[in-house]
């Protein structure tokens, strides 16, 4: 039993010494989201839609829902889904919404609001996402909105402890969410749907950049199974194309 | 003085132990062993299941007058001849086709270290090898095999794989065609349980710029089937000597998706400008919307139960 005491003590002291080796520098702050940033996202985008081109680039027809998990209650209701009721009622930003936003046909403008904060405008239906780092909390009383209130970290690939540093990816959790479309025919999510993303940076030999953007969307009420779809995006040398367009329910 | 040679020795042998421990470094990367499940919502008309896109559906393809001419002569019969029969199973595949992945490494067992990372789960098509150990591509003179020759290295935790020495192919499943001069660069992001494959594919013969798709997968527990069964050639009873093709400006499906989807020629045969956003003002005052889903079959509409969930 001694003897074992011994050796657990040198374990633990090598452990703990091996762990302090891949920690940061003693009780310095935190660097803030910018300058811990594994990429830098800032510039201009433009979607590239190479995929599910005529349920992206056009506004589908009434009733097509190939490509995402309806349920029969999601289906319910994109039967019942009437595009001049929506314009009637102001509703023309419903599908551009966070969950949906992504994978429009759009450009982005992405611009660090400050060092803690990465703000995404797209021309299509002018619409803008901040994603929040840090200890932010969302003002009180919380207020549901198209693009709902984001949470971002750079996450790691790897788990746990040890091993050589890790390149990180931006994670984002949205919640507060107004109940939209994931689809410009109706096809819905509820307001209480989960939004979690994944952005990827990839950068080019010859210099040009691809960023690609995974998100999940779980929403137990209209659909079936989570909703995972990756949208891409190419970045642009200047703003040249940005042409901001308002919300519109028919094109 | 016993009870002191014991506790050295105790002491000796666990830091041995450990020393022994963080003299063999974890493999390079993250872990992407396991079974992928496809959720084939990103591409789910190129991507569906017994499916795949109409016969002339090129839009989004950075097509040029070569690739686009050789799609409008392509007439889907050709999959019934034995020559032509595995044309599809290059390794673009893992960007167009509808499967689920079985990845495993392959390992040296001495060390650790993995030699290579391998790709099953597929139907009609042998695994992908990934070779990890830094061994050169081919000479350009060397022979295309359907496989092609893949290598790969992890860039930031990102597996980045480039293959060459695919023989000519398709890069959607309507024949749009890929030459053997085609090469594809797919990098492997994984975030928690979902990983996304990032497909650029270049291809000097027939595209004007490189093709990106992406496909994204879920982890589940119910193991996909590693065993594979390679394309197998069989007589479907195409006339020998025979290739089943259109004519120049004879393809009879060229008009289809103006007719079912209202979608304008411009948009319909394709081009690297047809799939930006601004394309859509080309568009806007000729694209004439379905005023309900017009798929054929009726169940490639969609609908619940078309995509189960996953264990």
């Amino acid at each position: 039993m001694k003897y074992l005491g011994a050796a657990g003590l040198v374990i633990a002291l090598l452990a703990m010494h091996g762990e302090g080796q891949g920690q940061g520098r003693g009780n310095q702050p935190p660097p803030s989201a910018r300058a811990a940033a594994s990429f830098d996202p800032a510039g201009y985008w433009s979607s590239l839609v190479t995929q599910n081109w005529r349920l992206r680039m056009v506004p589908p027809g009434k009733g097509d829902y190939i490509g995402i998990p309806i349920s029969a209650a999601g289906k319910k209701a994109a039967d019942a889904w009437d595009q001049t009721k929506d314009e009637a009622a102001g509703n023309q930003c419903r599908a551009y919404g966070a969950p949906g936003l992504m994978n429009l046909p759009t450009h982005l403008h992405i611009t660090w609001q400050d060092d803690n904060s990465l703000r995404v405008d797209s021309d299509y239906g002018t619409q803008t996402r901040v994603f929040h780092f840090g200890s932010w909390t969302p003002p009180q009383p919380r207020k549901r909105s198209w693009q709902g209130n984001s949470i971002a970290v750079w996450a790691s690939r790897r788990g746990g402890r040890g091993g050589p540093p890790s390149a990180r990816y931006l994670r984002i959790t949205t919640t507060d969410l107004l109940a939209g479309y994931l689809r410009k025919n109706g096809v819905p999510y509820a307001e209480n749907a989960s939004l979690l993303e994944y952005v990827d940076l990839f950068k080019e030999p010859n210099g040009a950049a691809v960023v690609v953007w995974t998100a999940v969307v779980d929403d137990p009420v209209n659909l079936e199974t989570p909703y995972i779809i990756s949208s891409q995006f190419k970045k642009q040398p200047d703003g040249s194309a940005w042409d901001p367009t308002p919300c519109s329910a028919g094109w | 003085m016993l009870q002191r040679i014991g506790t050295a020795i105790v002491v000796i042998l666990a830091v041995s132990a450990l020393m022994l421990a963080q003299a063999l470094p974890n493999p390079d990367g993250i872990e992407l062993s396991g079974s992928w499940a496809a959720r084939n919502f990103t591409d789910a008309i190129g991507n569906m299941p017994g499916g795949g896109p109409r016969p002339v559906e090129y839009m989004g393809i950075p097509l040029n007058d070569t690739g686009r001419a050789w799609s409008l002569i392509y007439s889907q019969s050709q999959v019934s001849m034995p020559e032509r029969i595995c044309d599809y199973y290059a390794p673009t595949y893992i960007a167009i086709g509808p499967m689920g992945l079985r990845i495993w490494p392959q390992s040296e067992l001495l060390t650790g270290s993995t030699t290579a990372w391998i790709i099953g789960g597929w139907a009609d098509f042998v695994p992908i090898t990934i070779w990890m150990d830094g061994r050169p591509h081919p000479s350009k003179y060397a022979a295309h095999e359907k496989s092609g020759f893949t290598t790969g290295v992890w860039e930031d935790d990102v597996l980045v794989t480039y293959t060459t020495h695919m023989e000519a192919g398709a890069i959607r499943r309507n024949g749009v065609p890929s030459s053997d001069q085609a090469t594809m660069t797919a990098r492997f992001s994984r975030h928690d349980d979902v990983l996304t494959i990032t497909a650029r594919i270049d291809d000097p013969i027939y595209l004007t710029e490189p093709y990106y798709l992406t496909r994204s997968f879920a982890l589940t527990r119910a193991p996909l089937n590693p065993a594979t069964h390679p394309c197998t050639v069989t007589n479907e009873g195409v006339e020998a000597q025979r290739v089943p093709h259109y004519n120049p400006g004879q393809n009879p499906f060229v008009d289809e998706l103006t007719k079912l989807y209202g979608i304008p020629q411009e948009a319909v045969l394709g081009g690297a400008e047809t799939a930006l956003p601004e394309f859509r003002k080309k568009i806007k005052d000729t694209y004439v919307r379905p005023p309900r889903c017009v798929s054929v079959p009726v169940s490639t509409c969609g609908g619940p139960g078309t995509y189960p969930p996953i264990d």
